[in-house]
């Protein structure tokens, strides 16, 4: 299996051997909505540098009001699960009904808990 | 459509039971209505179709902002300009989705931009036509979008995870598209008897390209077989175009507006209507680069890309001066 790398293995800058083509480089962008808990990934762009990927993530993803937080990350720092990791990955905690809460039964006069 | 007459494996679909392990269960999640994933296993096949059919989809996106940004500068108010220029913008972010759609299948922007502005790739037919007064930006609205919606709601449910994920984000955007159109074409319709001849033109110039959008039949094509198979294509060109004279034809009628058709009738049978259809050998020779406009909508973006250069040379070369001399002084 392939180590992690890059969350798109095929992406020219994910294939090091491939000789490399002058383009500015692939930034994910994410986001945090006005009452959202945390930054959510939206899409990817290009940009030259960080303060760029900023700038058009604003004139692309913030349109409508979307958002009120940008981070973007240069899409080569991102380290991805496998797929075919699927299993060994998650089925361990499908066995483990006991982490939820729904499976300890306490009694009605115990009150709210 | 967008994306017409994507050609794919030019094999006929196979049996599960010809499949080997792999390809089958492969199928089998698409069966099953699985998204597939950039780092997923899959056929040589998909990921080219794929990467045809979305860079086609989004050339038609980027080189689509042309015909209305002609109108831009001489918008009849301020507000019905600051509302194209805002339409033309979402059609470029349109664009940007679709070709990170593609790039995740592991081709660069670059090289698809390359393959636009050479000719090796192409962009939806009705692109290369003219706009030719006001009223055409009502009709593009309208009929283009409203054409481009009908076959991107089906595509939010495709099998590939970033293809799917783009369709909805554009398919949010595209019904202020095709209103604004609308919005046009109703101010025109209803207004002084120039007013209505022009959009009664307009409706006549865009009618029959609009329903080549779709591409020709495909009903008996091997092409098309597979791309359904694969569900990056969820109806035939036929369904589509159905469809949307349906939809579009009583919207006609509420403008007072007549559909360029003798042969137009409600078929109670079938419960749509009949319809002609439009010249395909004009279709097959603006596909081959001989519609009005072909040579102005290539020669522009080859020039925007050959003026830019030295934008993107510089600010690259300045972005990694920057970085070096960040990780000299750490
Ligand atoms: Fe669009
Ligand atoms: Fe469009
Ligand atoms: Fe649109």
């Amino acid at each position: 299996m392939s180590a992690p790398n890059s969350a798109y293995p095929d992406t020219p800058e994910a294939q090091p051997e491939k000789p490399k083509r002058h383009e500015w480089p692939l930034w994910e962008i994410f986001i945090r909505g006005q009452h959202g808990m945390s930054h959510r990934h939206v899409g990817s762009l290009h940009a030259a540098d960080a303060e760029m990927a900023i700038k058009n993530a604003r004139d692309v993803y913030t349109r409508r009001n979307e958002g009120v937080s940008i981070w973007a990350v240069q899409a080569s720092h991102i380290a991805a699960s496998s797929p075919s990791h699927k299993g060994p990955l998650y089925e361990p905690s499908e066995s483990k009904v006991y982490r939820h809460p729904t499976f300890f039964d306490i009694p009605d006069e115990v009150g709210a808990m | 459509m967008y994306a017409q007459m994507v050609k794919s494996t030019g094999q006929g679909v196979k049996s599960l039971d010809d499949m080997e392990p792999q390809e089958r269960a492969f199928q089998e999640r698409i069966d099953a209505g699985d998204k597939i994933e950039p780092k997923d296993w899959m056929p040589d096949g998909y990921r080219k179709t794929l990467i045809r059919q979305i860079g086609q989809h989004g050339h038609s996106e980027i080189v689509g902002q042309l015909p209305e940004g002609n109108w831009i500068t001489r918008a009849p108010t301020l507000e019905r300009k600051a509302i194209l220029l805002a339409k033309v913008q979402d059609e470029a972010g349109h664009g940007l989705y679709l070709y990170c759609a593609a790039e995740t299948l592991g081709v660069s922007r670059d090289e698809l931009t390359e393959d636009l502005l050479s000719g090796k790739m192409k962009y939806s037919s009705i692109f290369n036509y003219p706009t030719l007064t006001w009223a055409d930006m009502g009709a593009v609205g309208w009929l283009v979008d409203g054409a481009a919606i009908m076959n991107q709601v089906p595509l939010q449910r495709t099998s590939y995870g970033p293809y799917a994920r783009a369709m909805v984000r554009i398919c949010k955007e595209e019904s202020f598209h095709q209103r604004q159109g609308y919005d046009i074409m109703m101010k025109m319709a209803r207004g002084t008897p120039a007013q209505k001849r022009m959009a009664q033109d307009a409706l006549n110039r865009f009618w029959y390209p609009s329903l080549m959008m779709f591409g020709p039949s495909d009903k008996d094509s091997v092409h098309s077989a597979q791309s359904m198979a694969w569900k990056i294509k969820m109806n035939t060109n036929d369904e589509l175009r159905q469809k949307f004279v349906d939809q579009t034809v009583p919207q006609a009628e509420y403008l007072g507006l007549t559909v360029p058709d003798e042969t137009l009738q409600w078929n109670e049978g079938k419960g749509g209507y009949d319809f002609a259809e439009p010249d395909w050998s004009e279709f097959f020779d603006v596909i081959k680069g001989n519609g009005p406009c072909n040579r102005e909508r290539l020669a522009a973006r080859n020039k925007a890309w050959d003026d830019g250069k030295w934008v993107r040379d510089g600010l690259l070369a300045h972005a990694e001066k920057r970085a070096s001399k960040k990780v000299a002084a750490e």
